[in-house]
């Protein structure tokens, strides 16, 4: 894929039974056209929207949207939904109930911009497991079954832009687990971007590469997944999520202790050891309130994880209890957040530029 | 209790009229219950009401203002002498004109709530799929509206059959041309013909029922295949 970027400038109100404005969208952003950028929100922010805009399923809406540096609304033109080269995966799948599975699938390959052959045909609907239901009818799926039927045929129609509006909201927890990892393997084989609404941040942080933060209609964060929970000024619905996000590697199995010792970007750390092979990538979570801070190694403690940090940067707000502070971990390009008392700062005098030590209570794996 | 040769071509000349009626508001219904179901403008309301008038004017009155149209001095009239096809009250086709308004509602309201009853959902999944709006139309809109379609159909052929005030308007009593069964009916008992009126009511009664019976059967299996769109 190339490296060309969405850029997305839209604004749109709309006005409630008295005419008057019920909810507004503003947005004006660049996206990476690679990878899985999650569209993050609470109900009603408008992420859902933006999505829409992008398929073109919105018509009142002024702006420009373009993708790959193809144009597709700007002040004088409006290319129809049908011409986008999009896919999209309603929340509710949205299978034709008149139809077979299999001519649900037809109806995307006769409509395919791109011809679509039989190796990429069965390369899809092997890659989401439905080989076995295409005799179905679309109306007797289960949950789990109806959305990657879906996902298979908006994949058909060979899109350069896979647009998903909370696929898995109207699912169980366990077909959740059942879907996320094809999420991830569809946008490895098929190199497509995807943009995947949701208001999940646990769904998220599992595949994202990049995250857009929405809030009545705006953009409040716009960053990768590795920066974008590790800063002080999250939106307040989204403070408690302040973490570092990491991708590590698996180096080396410490039998006897149950741990697998992962390097992440120059810097290592133990992790209880869940079944993974040597060599595998993992993603890390680490939450900025299971990040102490200590002004030497401390040894009489129970805690595994220590690094070494100069601190960059300390949160100032005399109204809270407790700041975000930020640190490069020593010899990585990695920082790590923190989450310390007011109190603690001022007792032991912590300071830009100083060196401490991080203890890392808790680290979460999160694939 | 058996059919006179007038009863046969009263019969017969009601299903050629019946048929054709619904024939052509078939097709000049579809595009207009499709606008009235997914319009936002505000002429819906007039265009609905101007609909709907068949349903509470006498037919007479339908039929009345329709001679005066029709008429050498009407619009119509003026526009079907122009064409060369002369003056249309008490011909065939002048009766055909009446029917299709007078049947009109019957046909536009159950065509345009199936629309409804299908949403945008489904309409915006095709479109993602790059479906054009026509393909859309005929690949999701129309079988998924199937049922609004066939109640359609059948109301607006079973209503053209039973009319009976317009065709008095406008179209007479001649035998094979606009003597319909409601006419034949009419004349019997104006005749003091009671068997002959007995004979063709009995056909008409039975008719109706079997009508409105295939049609609420119709309705039955229409309710789950409507409200299961998309789920």
């Amino acid at each position: 894929m190339s490296n060309t970027n969405l850029n997305i400038k839209q604004t749109l109100t709309r006005l409630n039974q008295n005419k008057l404005p019920s909810f507004s969208l503003a947005v004006d952003i660049q996206l990476p056209s690679q990878g899985i950028t999650a569209v993050l929100g609470e109900s009603g922010c408008g992420k859902t929207t933006l999505l829409r805009c992008i398929a073109g399923l919105e018509k009142d809406v002024r702006g420009h949207v373009i993708v790959n540096s193809e144009i597709w609304q700007n002040d004088d033109f409006y290319l129809p939904a049908h011409q986008r080269k999009t896919g999209f995966v309603f929340q509710d799948a949205q299978l034709f109930s008149h139809m077979t599975v299999k001519q649900n699938l037809a109806f995307a390959v006769k409509r395919s911009h791109t011809k679509v052959d039989n190796i990429y045909y069965t390369d899809v609907i092997t890659t989401l497991g439905i080989a076995h239901l295409e005799r179905r009818d679309s109306i007797n799926l289960s949950g789990g079954e109806r959305q990657r039927v879906a996902i298979a045929r908006a994949l058909l129609i060979r899109p350069q832009l896979l647009l998903m509006d909370e696929p898995l909201a109207s699912l169980d927890a366990a077909r959740k687990r059942e879907i996320l990892p094809y999420l991830l393997c569809i946008q490895r084989q098929f190199n497509i971007p995807i943009v995947y609404v949701s208001h999940s941040t646990d769904e998220i942080t599992k595949i994202a590469s990049h995250v857009l933060i929405m809030e009545q209609g705006k953009v409040v964060r716009n960053a990768p997944i590795n920066e974008v929970f590790s800063v002080n000024n999250l939106p307040l619905n989204y403070a408690h999520e302040t973490s570092s996000i990491v991708d590590a590697k698996i180096i080396s199995r410490h039998q006897q202790w149950h741990l697998l010792e992962v390097s992440a970007n120059g810097f290592s750390l133990f992790i209880e050891d869940t079944g993974q092979a040597i060599g595998d990538e993992l993603r890390l979570r680490i939450h900025a309130s299971d990040v102490s801070v200590a002004l030497k190694e401390e040894q009489s403690n129970s805690i595994i994880n220590k690094l070494a940090a100069v601190i960059r940067k300390i949160d100032i707000d005399d109204n809270k209890a407790s700041l975000i502070i930020k640190a490069d971990v020593t010899g990585s390009d990695s920082s790590l957040v923190a989450k310390v008392t007011r109190k603690s700062i001022n007792d032991l005098k912590l300071k830009e530029q100083m060196t401490v030590w991080l203890q890392i209570k808790s680290v979460a794996i999160l694939t | 209790m058996f059919l006179s040769d007038s009863d046969i071509d009263a019969i017969i000349l009601t299903l050629k009229l019946a048929s054709t009626v619904t024939f052509i508001l078939l097709l000049l219904c579809t595009p207009l219950a499709y606008w009235l179901a997914r319009t936002q403008s505000w002429l819906k309301a007039p265009v609905s009401a101007l609909v709907a008038m068949p349903l509470i004017l006498p037919p007479t009155v339908i039929g009345f203002y329709l001679l005066i149209a029709m008429g050498p001095n009407g619009p119509i009239g003026e526009l079907s002498q122009s064409l060369g096809i002369g003056l249309l009250p008490f011909s065939f086709w002048g009766l055909v004109l009446g029917s299709l308004f007078y049947s009109l509602p019957f046909v536009v309201q159950p065509i345009q709530n199936a629309i409804e009853a299908i949403g945008t959902k489904p309409i915006e999944a095709a479109a993602t799929l790059h479906s054009t709006p026509l393909s859309t139309f005929i690949y999701i809109v129309l079988p998924l509206a199937k049922p609004g379609f066939l109640s359609a159909a059948v109301l607006g052929f079973a209503h053209t059959v039973g009319e009976f005030g317009i065709v008095l308007m406008i179209g007479g009593n001649i035998p094979k041309e606009t003597k319909v069964v409601s006419i034949q009916i009419y004349d019997n008992v104006e005749a003091l013909n009671y068997t002959g009126a007995h004979t063709l009511s009995a056909v008409m009664l039975i008719f109706s029922l079997l009508v409105l019976l295939s049609l609420y059967t119709l309705q039955q299996q229409s309710k789950s295949a409507i409200f299961s769109v998309g789920r």
